[in-house]
């Protein structure tokens, strides 16, 4: 058997530049696997897409009824809408830890812990790995609008900046539960704290009404909490202009989201190879 | 050319791992030269499996150093890794996909250039005679061909070295024997050293050149099988002698809860 060195084009002499297109190169397979995953069990995505046609058609036309949350001038499901695309991103992702813990418990984690794809890549592509589940659900909430005739301001480019906003949603928070699975390894102890986490995350944040209505005591942590400001970039774009319910320029709300999720998968690149021993 | 043949492929000095106060691996040296199949025997919880983490640069050494491959496993562990294979013994396949695609994925991480991608992948699963499952589940698979599988995974990159953790825990007589003819074809073909752990005796005594007894920690004796039947001085004798001559009486009370428990459940699942 040759020499790896003269097989695998990680071990060519070749800088900076093939390294990234290494890297590039994993994180596509990274993103490929999980996406042939879905195909062979798309379950999961359709089971999930109860959820937010519950909180759109239920509790969000029982709302817009009684006029009980003021969100002139727009109606409330106008206002609602990005709240719950930006929670079904968040419920799906807090839970994508679950997944490294089973592949922890049958081995398959090892498989890619012994690669030599650095930690931060493998991290890094599980989170745009979520993604794909984030993207499904922000589909059925945006079609579900549609079939509630919720006004929205939909052109190529709000789409596009709505992918860039759940992608990195998605990152964000299965970043943030792979942190929690490498902390706690068993699956008891993650649902338990995943339960924990996802109903303050939401009900302290701007999801389902406007801050200023929040108790005061609660607002700093709204304003600490990033599915805040998830919810704010995801109002900024498909919200029409001039609504004047927005907190934060759309800038802000992405290099909050950026930084964070960032910050996330260098701590996880940490914890992650700790899953393997 | 020639100085690197001439080294050892795996060059283990006074490596040590302590969990707290355990010490789970005692001052290990020994060393495995290129075409070698090197066996480390011992009753659980010998030390086995946190030897072979080392190795691969899963789990960091307290003390000690080793070479794998020509680099060393805490200076430049994605070197090392970059030229291993590593069967572990728990289920590194995925079941929730087809064969193809596990060898895919394993393609993608370590680089393997897209256009030879897939050659390179029915050429693996042809050499394991899984080529007929390529697009089946490994959920449907059997438990041999699990490990086939695996070790079809583990030499995709064309490793240096190949360890494999307790390869045939789980398996049926039949399968067992397909993966033993598996590991020794692979080894005449090639030539790739092979790094084991086992605690079945004859499993040892069939593939291994030489064999290293693992004892609370630390390595008792190393020889060929016969040099180690040899040392006991009497006629007859199995390595089944030598293994309980060296591991003594305690073979039977040592094993955790959780060992016990993994091994059981690899053993359901490859079932």
């Amino acid at each position: 058997m040759p020499p790896a060195s003269s097989n695998v084009a990680l071990g060519r002499p070749g800088g900076r530049a093939l390294e990234g297109l290494t890297a590039l190169g994993q994180i596509a397979t990274i993103v490929g696997y999980e996406a042939r995953k879905l195909r062979h069990d798309p379950s999961e995505l359709l089971l999930r897409a109860i959820q937010p046609a519950l909180w759109l058609v239920v509790f969000g036309s029982a709302l817009s009824e009684i006029h009980a949350i003021p969100t002139a001038p727009l109606s409330y499901l106008q206002y609602l809408t990005p709240g719950i695309l930006a929670q079904s991103v968040l419920f799906i992702a807090i839970f994508y830890g679950i997944a490294a813990i089973r592949e922890r418990e049958l081995g398959i984690i090892i498989k890619f812990l012994v690669s030599p794809a650095r930690r931060t890549i493998l991290v890094g592509g599980r989170a745009l790995s979520a993604s794909l589940r984030g993207l499904s659900q922000a589909l059925v909430v945006l079609l579900l609008a549609t079939a509630l005739s919720v006004h929205l301001d939909l052109t190529p480019l709000t789409v596009l900046g709505v992918v860039v906003t759940v992608v990195l949603g998605s990152a964000l928070f299965s970043t943030l539960s792979m942190v929690i699975a490498s902390l706690v390894k068993t699956q008891e102890r993650f649902l338990g704290i995943g339960q924990l986490l996802t109903m303050p995350l939401f009900f302290a944040s701007n999801a389902i009404y406007p801050l200023k209505i929040m108790p005061p005591w609660l607002r700093p942590f709204a304003l600490v909490n990033p599915l805040t400001y998830l919810v704010d970039a995801l109002r900024n774009l498909v919200l029409p202009a001039g609504s004047g319910l927005t907190i934060f320029p759309l800038a802000l709300d992405l290099g909050v989201l950026l930084g964070t999720t960032l910050g996330l998968i260098l701590l996880a690149a940490q914890l992650y190879p700790r899953m393997a021993q | 050319m020639s100085v690197t043949l001439a080294a050892p492929v795996v060059d283990v000095q006074e490596l040590s791992r302590r969990f707290g106060d355990f010490t789970a691996v005692d001052r290990l040296s020994f060393a495995v030269p290129r075409n070698e199949v090197f066996g480390l025997i011992g009753p659980n919880g010998a030390g086995k499996t946190t030897t072979i983490k080392m190795l691969t640069t899963l789990l960091a050494a307290t003390s000690g150093r080793a070479m794998v491959a020509g680099y060393e496993i805490s200076a430049q562990p994605a070197e090392v890794r970059r030229r291993i294979g590593y069967v572990p013994q728990l289920i590194s396949a995925d079941a929730a996909v087809t064969g193809y695609e596990n060898l895919w994925v394993v393609a993608g991480l370590y680089g393997i250039p897209r256009t030879e991608r897939q050659l390179r992948i029915r050429e693996a699963l042809e050499h394991v005679g899984l080529q007929a499952f390529a697009d089946e589940l490994v959920r449907n698979y059997s438990g041999g061909m699990i490990r086939r599988l695996e070790i079809a995974s583990a030499l995709l990159h064309r490793p240096e070295v190949l360890f494999l953790d307790e390869p045939t825990v789980g398996l049926d007589p039949v399968a067992r024997e397909a993966v033993w003819e598996q590991i020794l074809e692979l080894q005449r073909t090639y030539g790739t050293a092979i790094l084991l752990t086992t605690h079945y005796m004859e499993e040892a005594d069939r593939l291994c050149a030489r064999i290293g007894v693992l004892h609370r920690g630390r390595l008792v004796a190393v020889g060929s099988p016969a040099e180690l039947k040899a040392r006991l001085g009497r006629p007859g004798v199995t390595l089944q002698d030598v293994f309980m001559h060296f591991a003594g009486e305690e073979v039977e009370l040592t094993g955790s809860y959780r060992e016990t428990g993994r091994t059981r459940r690899v053993a359901a699942r490859l079932e």
